[in-house]
């Protein structure tokens, strides 16, 4: 195999490769990145077992062929090559070296045989739909910081994808929670995603897939199986097993009947929730939300370390409450709204809170209170 | 040389025997009067109080333990000429001594005797550190005035007073930091007093092996001898980056202990760091039902002692030992801190659940770690749990009728299987 290919192409493509690989593990060539050099194209292809990804780019191939080489090394000597370098790669086969060369650097890399590679299973799609960068990425965006990380609730590890009936007809829609806070997101539902089953997008895929999304123009082939999803550009392909597990009932969790309406500018009051938080340097801040006619008191009070209070105009006009919530997550739902103002509807202070944007019922959080 | 006898407390210049009462028992060394950090340790404590309380059972061999399946938890000095260690499994003690004496544990007589020798302490500093109920540290820094006697007088003190007053004997080891004081106080057990002075301090370690440092158990040690290092002379060797390169944090502290240093203070109040309960099956076990039921029970005990201390832990540990002795652990974090039965019941079940492995079972355990003030515990709900909050009414209403009618007032039925 020989061919050579701009630095800033290879180092996308091997970037993407580099972040999938399992930094400790204990399968070599699972560190490993396979690349296919065939015709005017050259696939890199990663795995963790769980996610494969390959980028196909375009390169000047010289001689055919294949092999796989250490993503992470191959990554590191890419991203330390002058920008516009042109980097020739060359595998001789017998020697079961890697050369890498740019300009006058001259790398020779270990490298293991391309059968070794495990190449995940195809499948069969049971649904395959479009969808806009955008879309994809508003859905994963605002709800992903919900996704829990509590290894017991392995079924929480990540967004549960599905199709749901919204406000305006059948939704795409996007859930995580964990058990705390809760977030769902709804977009129209693309042409040809109506049979689309349910799936736990997990956390790293998620990550991984956000890196197709930069692109607002770029529409994404998605598939999706029982057991498989797939994103894709014409360059990358992302395939992922998804979390096999039963996501909670979440629509119980959202409650229907919170009458007490508190409207606030979501930026001014996500500043006065971190500035009162200062003061306690605990792991889990309580924020006490105090409410009145208009008039919104947040404190902090932290018995060791001090006291915070800070006064806001808001528009509340239900009777006095006093809730207590995690500053954390005040901060991360309040960071969603990005148009109108936060909506917040309470209940009482032991029950859950609802908040949204203006009255844009797309995109609901639920966030559960604090004892204070 | 500095000496004092141990038996009339008279301060003279080093003989064998003291010139006042004739007695054998002297220590003397050069910096006897100038050091100030003291470990004490009871001699062979929960079988010394058994021996104390029932004078006809002064020379047989007594082990406490807990029934066949438990381990020794003491061995009194009889006991152990014939080769029984505390942690020796109860079966392979009884091989070694069949006539021992075996005495079931008597926690709440033990703690009460612990706290006439607290006393005790407390009358010498008031900077002392419990390790157990036999056994602390203590700071006599600055006391000599208040006294008119060096530290090591007033513990040869301490040691009469107890054997003359509570009729049981300990041993002491005096030096210039926590752990040279611990490892002087099993040179010379029982009735023992001993010293490492500074000068002395890097021969005596010296061709010692590391196991004697507090915390070097089977696994690190082996870990330590992989890399060549068995005693103190193989890690005075080791440069300190490599220690620490090698063994992380606690490589550093190797790099100390090996010259003898520890900079550790003797503190009254070492913060508690887990609570936990387990329990040895009578006859190994894999039924879930029995499993759970223990499961429950231990979670409860664990949550009655949080609760007790006014305390919460975060993070949720499983211990289950298989029939063959080998371990598995299960931890895992929770949102906030919690005291509550409940919780800590299904986060360990679930941590069960996931062992995926088929038992049987010898012993099972269940705990909390990370510690912390009970205030801010178990302040927010789980969204997907919303029966929580009735359970943890229920929890705390449960709690308040066993104050009033006592433990067996109110019980759970998975706590009858």
């Amino acid at each position: 195999m020989k061919f050579s290919i701009e630095r800033g192409t290879l180092l996308k493509a091997v970037g993407q490769a580099q972040s999938v690989v399992e930094r400790r593990n204990t399968i070599p060539i699972l560190a490993n990145v396979l690349i296919e050099a065939e015709g005017d194209t050259v696939s890199f292809r990663a795995t963790d077992l769980d996610i494969e990804v390959v980028d196909k780019t375009v390169a000047q191939v010289e001689r055919a062929g294949a092999t796989t080489v250490s993503a992470v090394t191959l990554h590191e000597i890419v991203r330390k090559l002058p920008d516009g370098a042109l980097v020739d790669l060359t595998d001789d086969g017998a020697s079961g070296r890697l050369t890498v060369e740019a300009g006058r650097s001259n790398f020779s890399l270990a490298t293991l045989p391309k059968e070794d590679f495990p190449v995940m299973a195809s499948s069969e799609y049971t649904s395959n739909f479009a969808a806009p960068a955008a879309m994809l990425r508003r859905l994963f965006d605002k709800s992903k910081f919900a996704i829990s990380t509590e290894e017991t609730r392995y079924y929480l590890n990540g967004v549960y994808m599905h199709v749901a009936d919204g406000e305006e007809g059948k939704a795409l829609r996007c859930v995580a929670t964990d058990g705390h806070r809760l977030a769902r997101i709804d977009a129209p539902l693309p042409e040809g995603a109506e049979t689309m089953p349910g799936v736990i997008v997990p956390r790293k895929t998620v990550g991984e897939m956000r890196k197709l999304l930069d692109d607002d123009d770029v529409s994404i082939a998605v598939s999706v199986s029982e057991t498989k999803v797939r994103f894709a550009t014409p360059e990358i392909t992302l395939t992922s097993k998804v979390i096999d597990g039963t996501f909670p009932d979440y629509t119980r969790v959202i409650p229907q009947g919170n009458t007490r309406k508190l409207e606030v500018d979501a930026a001014e009051f996500a500043k006065a929730v971190d500035r009162v938080a200062t003061v306690s340097s605990e792991r889990s801040r309580a924020v006490k939300l105090a409410l009145d006619e208009d008039r919104l008191v947040l404190s902090v009070n932290a018995p060791d370390a001090g006291a915070a209070e800070e006064e806001l105009a808001v528009a509340y006009g239900d009777e006095r409450l006093e809730i207590g919530f995690n500053a954390k997550y005040l901060l991360e739902i309040a960071s969603q709204v990005d148009r109108e103002n936060a909506v917040f509807l309470f209940n009482s202070a032991g029950d859950p809170t609802l908040m949204r944007e203006g009255n844009d019922t797309s995109a609901v959080y639920v966030v559960m209170p604090m004892r204070v | 040389m500095q000496a004092l006898c141990r038996d009339c407390l008279s301060v003279f210049e080093n003989a064998p025997r003291c010139p006042d009462c004739r007695s054998p028992r002297v220590t003397a060394h050069d910096e006897l009067f100038g050091l100030t950090i003291a470990h004490m340790d009871c001699d062979a404590f929960y079988a010394s109080v058994e021996k104390r309380d029932n004078p006809e059972l002064a020379d047989k061999p007594v082990i406490i333990g807990g029934g066949r399946r438990g381990v020794v938890s003491t061995a009194c000095y009889v006991a152990r000429i014939r080769g029984v260690r505390s942690a020796m499994p109860m079966f392979k003690a009884l091989k070694l001594c069949p006539d021992a004496v075996v005495i079931k544990p008597r926690g709440s007589v033990y703690a009460e005797v612990s706290k006439q020798i607290r006393a005790m302490m407390e009358e010498l500093t008031p900077s002392i550190e419990p390790l157990s109920l036999d056994e602390a540290f203590l700071d006599m820094t600055g006391t000599e005035k208040l006294h008119g006697a060096p530290p090591a007088v007033m513990l040869a003190k301490l040691l009469k007073r107890m054997e003359d007053e509570l009729g049981l004997s300990g041993s002491i080891g005096l030096s210039h930091n926590k752990f040279l004081a611990k490892v002087a106080s099993d040179l010379d057990k029982p009735r023992g007093f001993s010293v490492i002075g500074k000068a002395e301090t890097m021969a005596f370690l010296e061709h010692k092996p590391v196991r004697m440092i507090w915390g070097v158990g089977a696994a690190a040690q082996s870990s330590l001898e992989r890399a060549g290092i068995r005693t103190f002379a193989d890690l005075r060797r080791w440069e300190k980056r490599d220690l620490e390169a090698r063994f992380g944090g606690f490589g550093e502290r190797l790099w100390h202990l090996a010259r003898g240093e520890d900079k550790r203070r003797v503190s009254a109040h070492a913060p508690l760091k887990s609570i936990s309960k387990e329990t040895t099956f009578f006859e190994d076990t894999s039924s879930l039902d029995i499993l759970d039921g223990h499961i429950w029970r231990l979670a409860e005990q664990v949550a009655d002692r949080a609760k007790a201390k006014g305390k919460a832990g975060r993070v949720v540990v499983l211990k289950l030992k298989r029939s063959n002795h080998s371990l598995i652990t299960r931890r895992t974090s929770l949102h906030d801190a919690t005291q509550m039965a409940d919780r800590l019941y299904r986060t360990a079940r679930n941590l069960f659940d996931q062992v995926g492995d088929q038992g049987p079972y010898r012993l099972i355990g269940v705990g909390l770690a990370d510690i912390s003030a009970a205030e801010a515990a178990d302040s927010s709900g789980d969204l997907l749990d919303p029966q929580a909050k009735q359970r943890a009414k229920a929890e705390r209403a449960t709690d308040e009728i066993r104050k009033k009618f006592g433990r067996d007032a109110i019980l759970k039925g998975r706590a009858l299987r």
